[in-house]
């Protein structure tokens, strides 16, 4: 017998909602003839996937999803957006002449792994009664078995900055 | 909830990135793609953490959210030299490193 518990009707149906919103917005952002558009499409799927993150019950990496790409990424981008053009509104002369072999790659690409995850994945059903992933598991994860691989992000994350003031400032 | 929802979306959003990494000829819009794609595959390392339970997953989508934030500052910043350069930042133009 197959109880309403073990369906999880709300979570579905929560699931379903982001999962259309982040597909109509990610179309968005690889289809729109406007730049602003496109980058603010990819909000909308960012924050979709902050959603989902909270569906998975990862509320660290949620937060840390919306203040670091929301927040600082699409700031970035925004900005590059206006500092490289001119014009804000619709541009013609945004897509190469790929589109096809592009949209043959990604098909065929995305068939392999619809194929690979239906084969191995297609009944494997998410823990039901797990606790959420706190902040404090995630922290002792990694100041303890991952501290290399972090301070390691830290250098590069210094060498980017460093890069990034040598390459933009004007001399 | 069943695992494949997830892993499903994630491999769409991720073809969604690589069709438009593929086609676009503005450097800001593939730096878009390329952020799409990563998007993704965070998706992927949250569901498969809540699968294992381990929170390993967590630690590495926090990895690589920090290394999106640097990819774009660096990438950002070259394409803003490179425009500064040549008044426009159209990839198809940019050749000269083919043989």
């Amino acid at each position: 017998m197959v109880l309403a518990s073990d369906i999880q009707v709300a979570q579905n149906i929560g699931f379903g909602i982001i999962a259309l919103l982040m597909l109509l917005a990610g179309v968005g952002v690889v289809a729109s003839r406007n730049v602003v558009h496109a980058a603010l499409s990819l909000v909308l799927v960012m924050a979709g996937a902050a959603a989902l993150y909270v569906l998975l019950a990862a509320e660290f990496v949620a937060v840390t999803q919306v203040l670091v790409y929301i927040g600082a990424v699409m700031v970035l981008f925004l900005f590059g957006v206006m500092l490289t053009r001119a014009r804000t509104g619709k541009d013609s002369d945004l897509n190469n002449k790929n589109a096809p072999i592009a949209a043959f790659v990604s098909l065929l690409l995305f068939g392999v792994m619809a194929y690979v995850l239906m084969k191995d994945y297609s009944d494997t059903k998410l823990p039901n009664n797990g606790t959420p992933t706190s902040t404090k598991t995630v922290s002792d994860l990694i100041f303890k078995p991952y501290l290399l691989p972090f301070e390691a992000l830290s250098f590069l994350l210094l060498a980017a900055v460093i890069g990034a003031i040598v390459l933009a400032r004007k001399d | 909830m069943l695992v494949n929802e997830f892993l499903i979306l994630g491999a769409l959003l991720f073809c969604l990135g690589v069709y438009g990494a593929l086609t676009r000829k503005n450097a800001v819009m593939v730096l878009l793609s390329i952020e799409l794609i990563l998007n993704s595959v965070n998706i992927n390392l949250l569901a498969f953490d809540r699968l294992n339970g381990n929170s390993e997953g967590s630690v590495f989508a926090l990895y690589i959210i920090a290394v999106a934030a640097a990819e774009v500052g660096v990438g950002l910043a070259m394409v803003l030299l490179i425009f500064r350069n040549r008044r426009n930042i159209s990839l198809d133009d940019l050749s000269e490193m083919k043989g």
